[in-house]
Parts: structure tokens; C-alpha cells; sequence
């Protein structure tokens, strides 16, 4: 897959997205363009269309009007398991992990390995062995630390269930993964823990979106930054050319980089 | 030196086991069954008879299958407040349409399994659809089958077939004699054990009583999960009708009354939570196991059966206790 893309070639590409809600308009004619391999963080104040822009990226919603581009074909989502069937995973602030369960079984939460044949198309059983051993190789490809994958979530801190919900998504992922303000709910230690992480998923040649109001973290984590305003893409700029009071100056309208 | 390693070692040896002990699942109620077997025991001997233990067998089987039912939607954070009452509607409905309406007797049976399936069909798309929280489902629909059963048949239906009684009947086993019916149970129990930890129905099941939205995230059909479960536990409650018809040989439209609390307690002190997510199968057998020693305990020694019922009580706020604690620190 990575071999088609050439580098100049967006993985991940929308064009003119229109979101109204009644009078309000959230899309304006919204751009973007995410290129293989990169981490782009997606900032812009509220109401700037950040989050309407990510829910139609991951299928959650169906803007107005507007084309959306995988691998350079035109697609459509209709719901976020849409997007997931083609390749896109995201990965909420609201730790999407069921407390009780153990850790593989959160990493295949919705998408069980069955056993071959019969017993597994038709009787639904589950294939654990499999499903245990392909979750410890992951886990260890990404270098997340973890004492037994058979231990409840709930007795994991917020950052490792968050970081569990990082390496699930970055385990079904072919082609992006949405991170849509993964450290909000954490700690400072608890978020430096999932940015490692997020590198970890990066450097495995995934492409990443990444959503957050914490300017130092998008300054150390991304290699673009675009920036939202006003139901627009208002720019994209790399983060070692502007400091980042240039980027909340251009985020707020106070400087214009055009 | 060589005393405090000493000391150390057998301190470990001591609390490891323990400890391990303690977090298997179930471990609990088990030895709350064990203790009060050894309590009716020490206070009457008749207890321990296989006879007895045969007879408790068949007076709790009925029950026992309920509770599977209960199992499955308090699994998924609901409760089941028809059940008791809606069995009984479908068991009024198996025998009066074959005594009386001249209906084949295992057709008519089907159809008892029907109403009852669909009375969880419609407390499913109630809970999915309308959003109403299942405590006010069902009970409004216990109040629809109790009105449904009385219009249905006030008396008693005696005479039935000899298939209606089937799971009444008897086999030898170990020299004493069970009846089908309470080793059917058994057989129910492994297969729902073996589902939930097994399969991936089992596992949606646990997952939408664990994180609701995080289960939904994840792509699982979280409204079918609840209505499967809802018909699925019908399914259970309808054998538990039919092995209700077999032990007391007749379609009685006043059974089942306090059915709904007594499978909700059998699954509480089996240790599943009522905050959904956690549980099993093998507790609530225990759970149920529990209810009917006690009965038939407290009947055998003469005690007053209020007893029952206020120990019952006791052991069911100790278990929700329990599992408060538990789950606080979980999530």
C-alpha cells in the first residue's frame, strides 16, 4: 500500500467540505490534506470547524457538500464504522475501553478473531490463543510496556488505558489514524506516556491526525500544523518556521500568514 | 537470618494462596453454600440424604432457569422485572391450549415459547427504540402479562399431557432418582458458561454492560446485542415455564409471582453486577443453589420460613455491598 503513495501524493485529501447546522455555518469550504508517514496537528479556537472537519474525516458525519480522497479515490462515509472498514481509526479523548475486560480482549473489542471454519462463521467462537498472541506481538512492536495482557483494564492507569486505545487503533489502521484530543483527559505524565506512544505509531509509517488545544505538545509532536478558522482552512505551517505564539496569532486572526 | 527468611516464606505461602483464592471468580457465594449446607447439616441430618439433595434440586430448577435469563440482561446493565409473570402467562398458555383448546401438546408448548419470547422482543425494542430504562419496561410489561393471564384463565389447569410433564420424570443416577428436569438445568448452565466466555456474542454482551458508548465506538451492534439478549433470556424463561409445568404437574396462573426478585437475587449473590459488565454463569448457579438450600433448609430443620427470607435479604445487601466496593475502585 505505502509503495503506491508517492511522497508528494496526499494519503488523505478533502476538498471544499460545506457542514451547516441550521444558520451556523461550520464548514466553509474547508481544504485538506494529510501526506504519508507525517504527524498534521489540526488546531483552531472553538468554533472554528475543528471538530466538525474530524467528525467527517472519521464518518460521524456527512458534510453538505465536498469531496473526501483515500489514496487518491474518491469515497464516502455514511458512519464511523465505514471509515474503519476503509482503513481510518480514531482514538477519542473519552477512553473508549471497557473497564472490566482485560487488554487483548479490548484490543479486538468489536472485531473478535474467530476460529476457522464452521464452529467460527456460524457458532461465533472465539479464537483467544490467537487473539492473545497477536496482541502481545503488537503491544511490543510498539513498545508498550505492560505486565499481562490478560490483566483488566480497570487496574491500569488513565494513561496505559489511553495507550490501549492508541495501539488498538493503530493495530486495525491501514491507512490513518484520527487522534482527536487524546491527552485531554490525562495528566502531564499520564499524556507524555501516549505521545511516546503516538511516535511509536508514526515511525511503524502510519500517518497520524492529531487533534489538541495544548500548543507545546502540537509544537513538540507535529511535522504540519493546519490551522482552522472560521469554518476554513485559514493555513498550514511547519512548526519550526513559526514560534508558536505565531501560530495562535494566526489561530485567533491576529496575524495573517497569506 | 535464617529465622525471618523463614518467617518471610511462610507468610507468602500463607496469603499468596489466599489471595489467589479470593479472585476466583465465585469463590465466595461458593463457601456461603458450603457453610450453610454444613449448618443444616450439623441441625438436622435428613439434609445431606441424596434424596434431599434431589429434592432441592427440583425445587429450585425452575428458578435456576430464570435466572439464566436475569443473567444475561443484568450482564448488560438492565434488569428483568417480568420474567416470574410472564413465564407464567406462557405456562397458562402451553397447558390451556392443550387441555382444553385440544391443541397439539408440543405446538401448544411452542406457542408458550413464543408469547414469552416476544413479550422479550417487546422489552427489548422498548429499551433500544424508546430509550426507556428497563427497570420501567418491564414493569409495565410484568403488569401486561399478570392482566393478559387472568383474562386468559383464572383456574388452574390440571390433566396434561404426558410430553407437558416431561421434565416431572425420573432417572436413576447414583442410586437416587432426579428428574429430568434438574440435570437439564445443568446442561443449560454449561452451554450459556461456555457462550459467554466462548463466543463473541458473549463477549458484546459483557461489553455493552461494561462501556455502553465505548462498545459502540468500537462497531459493536449495541441495540441488537440488547434485544438477542432480551429474546434469548424469553428463551430461558420459557423452559424455566415448562420445567415448572413438569414439577408441579399443571398450568397454575398464580405462579411465579415473586419469581422476578427471587432470579434477581440468585443472580446478586452469584456475584454478577448489577452495573453490568461482570459476572458469570457459575455464580449464579451457586446464587441459585443458595436460594433453594435455604428453603429447604430452613423447611427441614422447622425453623420459621420467615427466616429464610430475612436471611435472603441479608445476603443479597452484603452481595450488592460488596460489589459497590468492588466496582468503585474499578472504574
Amino acid at each position: 500500500m505505502a509503495e503506491q503513495n508517492n511522497k508528494d501524493q496526499p494519503v488523505f485529501e478533502a476538498r471544499s467540505l460545506v457542514k451547516h447546522y441550521g444558520h451556523v455555518v461550520a464548514l466553509d469550504g474547508t481544504d485538506f490534506e494529510l501526506y504519508p508517514g507525517e504527524i498534521l496537528a489540526v488546531i483552531g479556537d472553538n468554533g472554528a470547524g475543528k471538530s466538525t472537519l474530524i467528525k467527517a474525516l472519521s464518518g460521524a458525519l456527512q458534510p453538505d457538500s465536498g469531496e473526501i480522497f483515500l489514496n487518491g479515490q474518491r469515497i464516502h462515509f455514511s458512519s464511523p464504522s465505514d471509515a474503519r472498514h476503509q482503513g481510518i481509526e480514531t482514538v477519542y479523548q473519552t477512553l473508549a475501553v471497557a473497564p472490566s475486560m482485560n487488554i487483548y480482549e479490548n484490543l479486538f473489542l468489536g472485531r473478535e478473531v474467530r476460529r476457522p471454519g464452521v464452529v467460527g462463521s456460524v457458532f461465533r467462537l472465539l479464537d483467544k490463543k490467537r487473539m492473545l498472541q497477536e496482541a502481545t506481538t503488537h503491544m511490543q512492536h510498539l513498545k508498550f510496556a505492560i505486565q499481562s495482557m490478560t490483566q483488566p483494564v480497570s487496574t491500569l492507569s488513565g494513561g496505559q488505558r489511553q495507550g490501549v486505545a492508541v495501539a488498538r487503533s493503530a493495530a486495525f489502521a491501514k491507512n490513518v489514524v484520527i487522534m482527536d484530543e487524546p491527552t485531554a483527559a490525562l495528566g502531564v505524565k499520564e499524556s507524555g506516556m501516549v505521545i511516546e506512544l503516538i511516535h511509536n505509531v508514526r515511525a511503524r509509517g502510519l500517518p497520524v491526525i492529531f487533534i489538541s488545544h495544548n500548543m507545546p505538545q502540537v509544537w513538540e509532536l507535529a511535522d504540519r500544523i493546519h490551522i482552522q478558522r472560521l469554518g476554513k482552512r485559514i493555513a498550514v505551517i511547519k512548526p519550526n518556521e513559526y514560534t508558536m505564539s505565531d501560530g495562535v496569532a494566526i489561530m485567533t486572526g491576529a496575524m495573517d500568514v497569506r | 537470618m535464617a529465622t525471618l527468611t523463614k518467617k518471610e516464606f511462610s507468610l507468602n505461602s500463607i496469603v499468596i494462596p489466599v489471595r489467589r483464592l479470593i479472585s476466583i471468580p465465585s469463590i465466595g457465594p461458593f463457601l456461603a453454600l458450603l457453610v450453610a449446607g454444613a449448618f443444616f447439616y450439623t441441625q438436622n441430618e435428613r439434609f445431606i440424604q441424596p434424596t434431599n439433595f434431589s429434592l432441592i434440586l427440583q425445587q429450585t430448577s425452575w428458578i435456576a432457569a430464570l435466572a439464566i435469563g436475569q443473567t444475561l440482561v443484568i450482564l448488560t446493565g438492565g434488569i428483568d422485572l417480568s420474567n416470574g409473570l410472564v413465564m407464567a402467562l406462557g405456562t397458562v398458555i402451553m397447558t390451556k391450549m392443550a387441555v382444553v383448546n385440544g391443541v397439539d401438546p408440543v405446538l401448544a408448548i411452542v406457542m408458550g415459547f413464543v408469547v414469552i419470547m416476544a413479550f422479550g422482543l417487546l422489552n427489548g425494542l422498548l429499551v433500544t427504540q424508546l430509550k426507556l430504562p428497563p427497570f420501567i419496561v418491564t414493569l409495565g410489561t410484568l403488569n401486561i402479562a399478570f392482566a393478559l393471564t387472568r383474562l386468559y384463565s383464572t383456574a388452574t389447569i390440571t390433566g396434561l399431557p404426558p410430553i407437558q410433564r416431561i421434565f416431572g420424570e425420573r432417572v436413576d443416577l447414583l442410586g437416587t432418582s432426579f428428574t429430568y428436569g434438574s440435570l437439564f438445568v445443568f446442561v443449560l448452565y454449561a452451554v450459556m458458561w461456555f457462550v459467554l466466555r466462548e463466543t463473541a456474542f458473549g463477549r458484546h454482551v459483557y461489553a455493552v454492560g461494561d462501556d455502553r458508548e465505548a462498545a459502540r465506538l468500537m462497531g459493536i451492534p449495541v441495540n441488537r446485542v440488547l434485544v438477542q439478549v432480551y429474546v434469548l433470556a424469553g428463551f430461558f424463561y420459557a423452559i424455566g415455564g415448562w420445567l415448572l409445568i413438569g414439577r408441579i404437574g399443571s398450568g397454575d396462573p398464580n405462579a411465579g409471582q415473586t419469581a422476578n426478585l427471587d432470579s434477581i437475587t440468585a443472580v446478586v449473590i452469584g456475584g454478577t453486577s448489577l452495573f453490568g459488565g461482570r459476572g458469570n454463569m457459575l455464580g449464579t448457579l451457586v446464587g441459585a443453589l443458595i436460594v433453594g438450600v435455604f428453603i429447604n433448609g430452613l423447611q427441614i430443620t422447622g425453623v420459621d420460613p420467615l427466616f429464610q427470607r430475612l436471611i435472603t435479604g441479608v445476603l443479597v445487601i452484603l452481595a450488592v455491598t460488596f460489589d459497590q466496593a468492588v466496582s468503585k475502585k474499578a472504574r
